[in-house]
């Protein structure tokens, strides 16, 4: 039993990390919904466009070229920020955008068919195959293991994801807090038609929110891109529900609440992964998704929401 | 504002559109990543992105112009079903169902078999129209539903030699039973919240069925379903009991496989059938009436005295025995079932059907049934657009025309002047 607890902290590592991936596009999820009451549930497809964008920067700047690495990772980041925040203006502008009036079952079936849409769009593009993404940070840092022990084993590129979401969302969090924009969005997630009467120009706030989530989506996409090493044009569906459970669990609407759902999320699959098994995480996931909304909708940061006649 | 102005403003919408569409597509058509021996390699691929960045600049330019000229267009008339008396209505249908049932006999072995498709996705289609339209509850986990029917056949078969038509009730009554079990606690969550833990209970199913291997097969799945028989007859070349008689051998004929064909199909459309016979009697009465009223307004219903869970759930649970029964047929033409056939995108399918035909129109979503299974065959040529186009026009549809092809009409009486 001397193993048990460095195994478990590199599964909270593992965890970690993952968690942080989850967080990043659950709060696209979670401002879109706090915002516009919708789920977006193209948001998923989202990310894996900006997955591939920095794949193909990634491989239009060249590994071999002598740019220093973080620079690589740097332009990766940004180009696929930039584009897939395009993406998501686009999207929101073309399917989402002349439903908004709409009941939410017409908005909800719209985003269905944009998911489709997209991840074919991709297919057609870029093929449908399994594309593998080259290794940029190589290596690891290395725990204990001495005299036979289990050794804690910290990959470079998952010290990335960390450092790079946790920077993310206290940018975030700040721009949220103190901005024109984030106090603009913060007022029409509080009353739209009341934002609007005080000369918010909520059209913007809602393409605003829209992007602001496609590019956190892209980093998230980039970054799992470069740790698991190769991405299809069918990544998106089982990361965006998965995001979504993260949202729903650290209560839909809340920002702070993304974030620790994601965490917890990505720690409670990898824990279900090294001690129940692996073929269950996804079972896991889903699992807590169903419970979640069974038994407290409103999450764990949300704030009950009031039926009104 | 004037001409000018208008060209203007007009310019620099079009200008945006077009860098727009530049940046979208280049990333993705533009540059293909190719991959030569070990190395992915950037083709550029830059007339694709010149000519879809011409066409929404001009698109976008002649816009106003574009609209106007649509408005001035003569309307199309929308449509609707010709005003016909319950004689002449009873009279089509007849006719309609002789067609149906005669024109297999005289057609080709492929588009039979097709047509078998396209019953089963009728069937499903109209079972997902009691809970997505009737009573207005979006599930996204109905391909669940379809799968537990599937393998109640399949493993009742496997395990303990059943046949087809023993097991076809008990499909039924299983997938009823999930739903009723399923729903129970989730029906309560309002709208979108209901198709999402739809939609994980769905593929929690697929999961289960992967990972279950001793009991399911894992991925693999099983194989080798007998097809149904009729009135206990087998449809093979040689029976497969010792002294059992197969249905061309009982009738004197030669045996041909077309004939296993056309009954698959006969009773597909009968199963059809019976789906319909049943929902539009089920519409009609207060149960019906009941899911109407609760899907436009619950708290005007549950003021009025209706439970609303006993409603939505009893609604949720037909629409499960429905896909169970389709379930086990389908197990049972395939021969085979695996997990790869219950994936979201099945349900994504479903839920098109009905969403294209429109909610709750039961003629509607015959006529989508058929169209989105007969046309992909039709244009095989085109197949790696297919599923590009489907979500397309899931999204137009809900933009132009969110009540579907041909709206659900409520039966009504005009009292006269």
């Amino acid at each position: 039993m001397d193993d048990f607890l460095p195994q478990l902290l590199q599964q909270l590592f593992n965890g970690l990390s993952l968690g942080a991936i989850y967080a990043l596009i659950a709060i696209g999820y979670t401002m879109v919904y706090g915002i516009i009451g919708m789920i977006n549930f193209a948001h998923g497809d989202i990310y894996m466009i900006g997955a591939y964008v920095g794949l193909v920067t990634l491989t239009a700047v060249g590994t071999q070229g002598g740019v220093p690495i973080w620079l690589v990772i740097g332009l990766m980041l940004v180009v696929a920020a930039i584009i897939t925040g395009v993406y998501g203006f686009v999207v929101e502008q073309v399917a989402y955008k002349p439903v908004r009036n709409s009941p939410r079952l017409v908005a909800l079936i719209s985003a269905i068919g944009m998911s489709i849409f997209l991840q074919n769009w991709v297919a057609l593009g870029q093929g449908a195959r399994d594309m593998a993404v080259p290794q940029l940070l190589p290596g690891a840092l290395q725990f204990g293991g001495g005299s036979g022990g289990f050794e804690i084993f910290i990959p470079y590129t998952r010290i990335m994801i960390i450092v790079v979401a946790v920077v993310l969302m206290v940018l975030l969090t700040l721009y949220i807090r103190h901005s024109r924009m984030g106090r603009a969005s913060r007022a029409c997630a509080q009353d739209m038609h009341m934002a609007n009467l005080l000369g918010i120009n909520t059209h913007r706030v809602i393409s605003f929110t829209f992007i602001l989530g496609a590019v956190l989506a892209a980093v998230g996409g980039v970054l799992i891109a470069l740790a698991v090493g190769k991405l299809n044009p069918f990544i998106g569906f089982l990361a965006g529900i998965k995001a979504f459970t993260a949202a729903v669990l650290g209560g839909i609407g809340s920002i702070p609440g993304a974030m620790l759902g994601g965490v917890l999320l990505g720690v409670a699959e990898t824990l279900a992964a090294a001690y129940i098994s692996s073929e269950y995480k996804d079972i896991v996931a889903f699992t807590l998704l169903v419970l979640i909304l069974l038994v407290r909708p409103t999450g764990l940061l949300g704030k009950p929401e009031v039926e009104k006649v | 504002m004037t001409t000018a102005s208008l060209l203007r403003h007009n310019l620099r919408d079009a200008v945006i559109a077009a860098v727009l569409t530049a940046l979208v597509t280049i990333p993705i058509f533009g540059l293909h990543l190719e991959r030569a021996g070990g190395r992915t390699l950037i083709v550029p691929h830059w007339t694709t992105v010149a000519w879809a960045c011409a066409l929404v600049f001009v698109v976008q330019l002649l816009r106003p112009w574009l609209a106007r000229a649509w408005a001035r267009a003569p309307r199309i008339q929308r449509p609707a079903l010709p005003a016909a008396t319950q004689r002449q209505r009873q009279g089509l249908m007849l006719a309609a169902l002789l067609i149906a049932v005669s024109w297999p006999f005289f057609a080709g072995r492929n588009a039979v078999d097709i047509a078998t498709l396209a019953m089963i996705y009728v069937m499903l289609g109209l079972g997902l129209n009691i809970v997505v339209g009737f009573a207005g509850l979006l599930d996204l986990g109905f391909v669940g539903f379809y799968a537990v029917g599937a393998y109640t056949y399949a493993l009742l078969f496997h395990w303990a030699g059943w046949s087809f038509w023993e097991a076809l009730p008990l499909a039924g009554a299983m997938a009823a039973m999930f739903g009723f079990v399923l729903g129970f606690p989730v029906l309560r969550l309002r709208g979108d919240y209901l198709a999402i833990v739809t939609l994980g209970f769905g593929e929690i199913i697929r999961l289960l069925l992967i990972n279950l291997t001793t009991l399911t097969g894992g991925p693999d799945g099983i194989s080798g379903i007998p097809k149904p028989t009729v009135f206990g007859l087998e449809l093979t070349r040689n029976a497969s009991t010792e002294g059992g008689t197969t249905f061309h051998q009982f009738f004197g004929l030669e045996f041909q496989s077309l004939h296993m064909v056309i009954a698959l199909y006969l009773m597909a459309l009968a199963l059809a059938l019976v789906t319909l016979w049943i929902s539009s009697r089920l519409i009609r009465m207060p149960i019906g009436r009941a899911w109407e009223a609760l899907r436009e307004d619950e708290i005007a219903s549950r003021s009025l005295g209706l439970h609303p869970m006993k409603i939505k759930l009893s609604a949720f649970t037909l629409g499960a025995m429905f896909a169970g029964l389709g379930g086990a047929f389908f197990a049972a033409r395939q021969g085979i079932v695996n997990p790869e056939s219950f994936t979201f995108i099945e349900s994504a399918l479903i839920l098109a059907i009905v969403v294209l035909g429109g909610m709750g129109s039961q003629l509607g979503v015959i006529i989508a049934a058929i169209l989105l299974t007969v046309l992909p065959e039709l244009a095989r040529e085109f197949s790696e657009y297919r599923m590009l186009i489907f979500g397309l026009v899931m999204i137009l549809m809900m933009v132009w025309r969110p009540q579907g092809l041909l709206p659900m009409k409520r039966h009504h009486l005009e009292v006269g002047p």
